[in-house]
């Protein structure tokens, strides 16, 4: 439809957004490569020497790198299991004729609007304290000794709080690709003699499946860099129970003031995003496709 | 779907429903409630959850603090600025992209995605020291900077599938109806693309309000927004249920209320158009 | 005035070449029909008229002033599209006053100018309603309305009534012709349905891949259509075609025979054949005949003619009523 002159206007149009977001990716990313292979401390003056691959050398080695590296993968996967099942099921219960749908709908979708910050100092005092928490509570009316979450599960603690934050996230978009769900698809497949089992699997399943990798695909760009919940409850510990790839890297560089180590950790994120980015970008592609 | 559901069916069903959602609203439910109580009230086990003595003095005594009022404003200014900002250059660039397709468009639009995937912390040393030098450090305008740029591929993802929805034929109705690219964008563009982009912004705002990464790391006391305030009631001493309540549930009450109205955008918009 | 020429006028979509160097004039008041198979490039043809696309070379002249470089909007002419494009925002009447307004003309004269059109096309009622609430053949005639009221040189149509229903598009197709005879302006319509071309057109244009197979009346392409896909195109239903011993018994490669150019007998004729299927139209039956190696045709009866599947029957064609067709497909003199 286009014509030389909208096709000149359109570049022109497109540039700012382009060029901004080429210098947000490559001055910062450049700017960190540098800093990796320099010896740099904001708290020891005096010239920064270049460092060759030391940087690397000691973040990787350093035991706390293979325990975020793992914490990461535990927290993105367990995070994923709880939301995506559990998302799956609620939206099936929500897609039922019901009374008060569009309450219950508020209800369920609410939590993903609280600022991270906000959840988790609420789970962490309000629920997960031993001594004042509901969870404590409960408990002790059970009959059992309370349960300090996060000094004995601090990991699992954090998944429970993140996974409240995302399951509204995946109900909703699995919600609404069951809403979209042809009814003919359905009841041709009745006329065919599918029992309600039958249905769910060759039918409503193969249906969400474009919805599921869009859940699975969003949240990990967003798992990845779970940062505010561990700041707020756990600072990453006790030890580095609770430290993922990304508080580790932000310790690293501004409880420590290492520029240097931090800068490697930061490129160590970025390469390990980029690997994950590119399943990711191809699914995302593929969907787009149709 | 003309089909009688069985009344104790839907009965059964909306039991369920209704205590799973209770269930997962609870934390905010009880946290809005906690905001009504005393001190001694917010702690006491058994918990009481209706009946206690209702207050509005951790309002009061969360307003007095005149930091909170700073903090709210400068979610306002950030989360806003930053998201008009985003729609600014936005705006023509998915213009161009949805109605004047090349044959790059398409990988444009990946290549502005996959920006989104770089880990924050890879580019924190940079952003923190280049902040530093440039005193942009614990500024508004700095962080409207950053989320601006962190927004602007959800932005123009967002604007893109709403606008391609806007049938070609009819910007080239107008076209030989006489209009310019001027008139085409005042008469018959904005008025057509005005939802998408009054959805677009919505979204934008929560992201950005409730964004804590950047928000965390780029400030300190005087360009903290809500994000960051909370986050200093983390620390053990002066922990207050009843006030920590009091703030939370201001600092999530605008954004909830703007979210249940944006629930259907919602869905579009994080999935990049993927799901409608 | 709307005169229209394209002087050796191409269009490549990058490698793929649209259309090649083509020529064609169409004249002042004239009713032209592009017509030709998804495509053929008929669209891309209007298109590059209205200035929506730019022609990879060749020029475009509107009575006889170069238009290829203006931009849609100086080029005079208004169109109506295959979805309608009515603003959804704005009312029927702001829609029809909106080239008015884009011309800067005073409100009341936009206002007179919009129910004058509303007036010919029925829509006064309609006019504080939005394309929302029309329904289809309303939204058609909407568009015409904008169309018309500019007074243009001439009025683009691109597949026009292709999203009516079939009743509605009978109305619309008399609609769109009576008021050709009353503005008598140039009016290049473009369709792929043949019907819609022999009952409107002046001048067809007969397109396949981009090239023009025939320029001429609707009945010079049906009397003698310039080769084998002219005659199968045009006409409705096609044309017979036949090769091998009897078409080489006229001297021909192929030859063609119009089913209402068969004449049907019980007892005798040239082609014997039984019948498959009949199908009664109330005013005339087409039969389909299973005519052996000559394969199946179709022959136009009487509509009162009761045959039925496997009735025997003979078709005879009419004489000085064959086409006759060269190895190449052209038709032999």
């Amino acid at each position: 439809m286009a014509t030389q002159h909208s096709r000149s206007a359109a570049r022109l149009m497109i540039s700012p957004a382009v060029l901004l977001l080429l210098g947000w990716m490559i001055v910062p990313l450049a700017m960190t490569v540098w800093f990796s292979f320099l010896n740099y401390n904001l708290l020891q003056p005096g010239p920064r020497t270049f460092a060759g691959f030391s940087n690397y050398y000691y973040f990787l080695t350093d035991p706390a790198f293979f325990t975020a590296i793992w914490n990461t993968l535990v927290l993105v996967l367990g995070v994923l299991a709880i939301t995506t099942v559990g998302g799956v099921l609620l939206a099936l219960l929500l897609d039922q004729p019901m009374w008060g749908q569009g309450i219950v709908r508020i209800l369920v979708i609410a939590p993903f609007f609280v600022m991270p910050t906000v959840s988790a100092l609420v789970w962490k005092n309000m629920f997960m304290n031993p001594v004042n928490g509901i969870f404590a509570w409960i408990a002790e009316a059970l009959g059992l000794q309370p349960f300090d979450f996060l000094s004995q599960a601090p990991l699992f603690s954090i998944i429970l709080i993140v996974a409240w934050q995302w399951l509204p996230f995946a109900t909703l978009i699995l919600l609404t690709a069951l809403q979209s769900l042809d009814s003919e698809q359905m009841e041709a497949a009745e006329m065919d003699g599918a029992s309600a089992l039958a249905r769910f699997f060759y039918i409503t399943i193969p249906h969400l499946t474009r919805s599921i990798t869009v859940v699975i695909l969003i949240q990990t760009i967003f798992l990845l860099g779970v940062f505010a919940e561990i700041l707020v409850t756990t600072n990453g510990g006790p030890g580095t129970a609770s430290t993922n790839l990304t508080y580790l890297v932000y310790g690293q560089s501004l409880l420590q003031y290492d520029v240097g180590g931090g800068s490697a950790g930061g490129i160590v994120a970025v390469i390990l995003a980029n690997i994950v980015a590119i399943f990711l970008m191809r699914m995302i592609g593929k969907n787009l496709e149709n | 779907m003309a089909r009688r559901v069985t009344p104790a069916r839907k009965a059964t069903v909306t039991a369920a429903a209704w205590a799973l959602g209770l269930l997962i609203f609870f934390p905010i439910l009880w946290t809005i409630l906690t905001s009504f109580k005393s001190e001694g009230d917010a702690v006491a086990i058994p918990p009481k959850f209706l009946f206690f003595d209702w207050t509005l003095e951790n309002y009061a005594v969360v307003n007095q603090r005149s930091d909170y009022l700073l903090h709210f404003w400068n979610s306002v200014v950030i989360s806003f600025g930053s998201t008009f900002a985003g729609l600014l250059i936005a705006i023509p660039a998915a213009w161009a992209m949805a109605f004047v397709p090349g044959r790059k468009t398409k990988d444009v639009l990946m290549w502005m995605l996959s920006t989104k995937m770089m880990p924050s912390v890879g580019v924190l040393v940079p952003i923190y020291l280049l902040f530093r030098n440039t005193g942009l450090l614990d500024t508004r305008i700095g962080l409207v900077i950053i989320l601006t740029l962190i927004d602007l591929p959800i932005i123009v993802w967002m604007l893109y599938t709403y606008f391609k929805e806007i049938p070609g034929e009819i910007l080239e109705a107008a076209r030989m109806d006489g209009a310019g690219l001027r008139d085409e964008i005042i008469h018959v563009l904005t008025p057509m693309a005005v939802p998408g982009i009054a959805s677009t912004l919505l979204l934008n705002v929560i992201l950005a309000w409730n964004e804590a990464f950047w928000t965390l790391n780029l400030t300190a006391a005087k360009a903290a927004p809500l994000t960051a305030f909370i986050a200093s009631y983390s620390s053990p001493e002066g922990l207050f249920y009843a006030k920590l309540s009091a703030a939370s549930t201001m600092a999530i009450a605008p954004i909830l209320i703007l979210g249940w109205f944006s629930q259907k955008q919602l869905v579009r918009g994080l999935t990049f158009g993927a799901v409608k | 005035m709307g005169k229209i020429s394209l002087k050796q006028v191409t269009k490549s979509f990058g490698d793929v070449t649209v259309i090649p160097a083509l020529d064609l004039d169409i004249e002042d008041g004239e009713f032209v029909v592009f017509v030709g198979p998804s495509g053929c490039g008929k669209s891309t043809l209007l298109r590059l008229i209205a200035g929506l696309e730019d022609v990879s070379s060749g020029a475009i002249e509107i009575d006889g002033v170069n238009a290829t470089e203006a931009p849609p909007s100086k080029r005079r002419l208004a169109m109506v599209f295959q979805s309608y494009a009515l603003y959804p925002h704005m009312t029927v009447r702001k829609n029809i006053a909106f080239p008015l307004k884009m011309a800067g003309i005073a409100p009341d004269e936009q206002e007179r100018k919009v129910q004058a059109a509303a007036k010919v096309l029925n829509l006064t009622n309609y006019l504080d309603r939005k394309p929302g609430q029309l329904s289809g053949g309303q939204r058609q005639r909407v568009a015409i309305g904008r169309a018309i009221v500019r007074e243009p040189a001439a009025f683009l149509f691109d597949e026009p009534l292709s999203n009516l229903d079939a009743a509605l598009r009978v109305n619309m197709r008399l609609e769109i012709t009576e008021l050709h005879h009353s503005l008598k302006t140039t009016m290049v319509y473009v369709t792929h349905d043949q019907v819609e071309a022999m009952t409107m057109a002046d001048k067809i244009v007969v397109l396949n891949a981009g090239r023009i197979e025939q320029v001429g009346s609707p009945l010079d392409l049906y009397r003698s259509p310039r080769n084998l896909f002219v005659a199968g195109f045009i006409g409705s239903p096609r044309m017979n075609l036949l090769t091998g011993p009897s078409a080489a018994a006229h001297g021909a490669t192929t030859i063609g025979v119009r089913p209402e150019h068969l004449t049907l007998s019980r007892s005798e004729g040239l082609w014997p054949g039984r019948v498959t299927v009949s199908e009664h139209l109330g005013s005339d039956t087409f039969l389909h005949v299973n005519a052996g190696d000559l394969g199946t045709l179709t022959v136009r009866a009487d509509g009162e003619v009761d045959a039925r599947h496997g009735d025997s029957v003979f078709l005879t064609p009419q004489t000085g009523k064959i086409h006759r067709f060269d190895a190449d497909g052209k038709a032999m003199a």
